[in-house]
């Protein structure tokens, strides 16, 4: 059931755009991320979603209830911010009953609700403390708690973990999640840090330049880019740069070596150059098989990496990078030798945009 | 000592001597009212004086109504400024450093002109008035010290991020600025209130000329009739000036720091 509906939603500042074109439908408790780099436009639609920025044009409806024209305080939202944002001259317990405060809530509620938040966040001992006692996850714990504790309807996070360091982020990540899922809060999450967005989200908003590349569930944003910049932004990826041999058949040559893809080249036309994706995950060291692509090339480098070792192969124009397991009864190849690396059609992606 | 020290300690005491000298100096002929020995008979005669009590009393209040009026008015500006008005900054730190540079005396004939008791606004026309009037006058004389007070601790938070916060879970604007940017800029506000009560207490010009009983003119008046009375005075004066100036320094010394500025 479609929760929070925005409708070619714009920003335009002056000078530049910062949103356009952009439309998503979210499912009630769905756990939706807004994934790119920055000055993408992430933040801002995010912000125009909370009320804190004006759309230029479009539509932002929440449970069938238009949005736009009410103040962030009407919208009965929750927000994390980067920054954490706790009022730096309230306790935890004071920071959490804010909104119930002024929401009018009975004492005992509010009471209740405090506890019931503390033991959810797991700092029912740090109650008293305030926040520049606290550190860092604590205070975002803190801040997701106070955000949800009038149990609003919509849970925005602007990139909460972006300040935090690297083993914490992990740790807090599964907890949001937890939390979400528990909760069965609609979410919407900003960052940019795409392992974020793949662990957690039901699906990802992909955004580059104020529009959105590619909405699908992670698998289908890591698996099926159907962009340039989605392929290139999230994960790693091998670009194969090659002319169409025959657009009906799928056929494609790669450095006078040819290649197929599952599925015919639509839009193409032969001899046109274009790139084609293709994950270093899915390319192996073997020779030719029935139903998979080989191409032979010599191997530039190997990186040994320990659990990973990570070969470079080149074919001729082309580079391929492809990543095997430490295997420890045979050593990793050698520069210098020849090498066939083998894949199949299907995991290879027409991208999109013709080659110079 | 190393000769690169031997230069600042020599300005550091020749600063000292040039401030300290002439309070030691007051203050020594301030115990000489009884004859041959010294005495705090000055401060005694001074402090039970009833005029002392109504002057130290009615700028006291005076002092107390500016401090609220001027928290009134700047903590709204320059928060308001601070959130969504930072390119008219530099016109509002312009117009807050005006005080400094118009003479009181000009401020204040301008308010005989404008406010008299035959204008649109009599102001003059009643004690009550010209009450108001000095008051009104002082949050003027007090504005660049409260103003920048208040601004430099706006800057030390977050104010952006603080209000969208709390907008976010519900609060209205009343609420955002009593419950949580108030609360927050509290070490800076007194800080500004105790530099007004400073100034307050001890000016002359506008009291004087709207005829009101404020410490200032009491001041003058005791200085141009006795003799040991009025360095007594002096000395509570800058007694209490250094008081407010040892209370901000304590409030300011306040350990729950806000948040990282952005």
């Amino acid at each position: 059931m479609r929760f929070l509906e925005i409708e070619n939603l714009r920003k335009v500042f002056v000078g530049s755009v910062g949103v356009q074109h952009f439309d998503i439908a979210v499912e009630r408790g769905e756990f939706i991320s807004f994934l790119g780099p920055s000055g993408c436009g992430k933040t801002t639609t995010l912000r125009m979603v909370a009320g804190f920025e004006q759309p230029t044009a479009g539509q932002i409806r929440i449970d069938g209830r238009d949005v736009v024209g009410l103040r962030p305080n009407q919208r009965n939202i929750g927000m994390v911010f980067q920054s954490y944002a706790l009022f730096p001259n309230m306790t935890v317990a004071q920071n959490i009953a804010f909104g119930l405060k002024i929401a009018k809530r009975p004492e005992v509620e509010i009471k209740l609700r405090i506890a019931e938040m503390l033991e959810m966040i797991k700092l029912p001992h740090l109650r008293d403390r305030f926040p520049y006692q606290l550190s860092g996850g604590q205070q975002q714990r803190v801040a997701l708690a106070r955000a949800i504790a009038g149990k609003p309807q919509l849970l925005l996070l602007d990139e909460p973990l972006s300040a935090l360091d690297a083993k914490i982020r992990a740790s807090l990540r599964s907890e949001i999640r937890e939390l979400q899922r528990k909760l069965g809060i609609t979410t919407i999450y900003v960052t940019h840090d795409q392992e974020e967005a793949l662990a957690m989200s039901d699906r990802i908003v992909v955004m580059s330049e104020g529009r959105i590349e590619q909405l699908g569930t992670p698998f289908e944003i890591y698996n099926r880019p159907k962009t340039r910049f989605v392929a290139s932004f999230v994960g790693t990826l091998n670009v194969l740069r090659g002319e169409v041999a025959d657009p009906q058949k799928g056929t494609a040559r790669v450095d006078e070596q040819e290649i197929r893809l599952a599925q015919p080249l639509e839009g193409t036309k032969a001899g046109e150059k274009r790139a084609f994706a293709l994950r270093p995950e899915a390319v192996s060291l073997a020779e030719a098989e029935p139903d998979r692509n080989a191409l032979r090339g010599t191997i530039e480098d190997v990186s040994f990496l320990g659990a990973i070792v990570r070969i470079k192969v080149r074919l001729k124009e082309n580079l391929v990078s492809l990543d095997t397991f430490n295997n420890q009864a045979s050593p990793p190849p050698e520069r210098g030798q020849p090498a066939t690396i083998s894949f199949a059609p299907a995991d290879l992606q027409l991208l999109d945009g013709a080659e110079a | 000592m190393k000769r690169s020290r031997i230069g600042p300690w020599l300005a550091l005491g020749i600063g000292t001597a040039y401030f300290l000298i002439p309070l030691i100096a007051t203050f020594e002929f301030s115990l000489r009212l009884r004859r041959g020995e010294y005495s705090f008979d000055a401060y005694r005669v001074v402090l039970a004086d009833p005029k002392f009590q109504a002057a130290f009393g009615y700028s006291t209040v005076i002092a107390l109504a500016t401090i609220v009026l001027g928290v009134l008015l700047v903590v709204p500006t320059a928060y308001w400024i601070e959130l969504r008005l930072r390119r008219l900054r530099p016109v509002v730190e312009f117009i807050t450093l005006l005080p400094l540079v118009i003479p009181a005396i000009v401020i204040v004939f301008g308010y005989l002109h404008t406010y008299n008791s035959s204008s649109l606004i009599p102001f003059t026309a009643t004690p009550r008035g010209t009450d108001l009037l000095l008051t009104l006058g002082y949050v003027t004389l007090a504005l660049p010290y409260m103003y920048r007070a208040v601004d430099t601790g706006l800057r030390s938070i977050d104010v952006r991020t603080l209000t969208e916060a709390a907008e976010s879970l519900g609060a209205g604007w009343g609420t955002i600025l009593f419950k949580v940017i108030f609360p927050n800029v509290r070490v800076a506000i007194l800080s500004g209130a105790f530099l007004t009560f400073a100034i307050v207490i001890g000016e002359f010009t506008l009291a004087s000329l709207l005829d009101r009983p404020a410490f200032g003119p009491y001041m003058q008046l005791v200085g141009a009739n006795r003799a040991y009375e009025p360095s007594a005075l002096a000395i509570v004066a800058f007694i209490v000036t250094w008081g407010c100036m040892g209370i901000i320094q304590l409030f300011g010394r306040d350990r729950r720091a806000a948040m990282p500025a952005h």
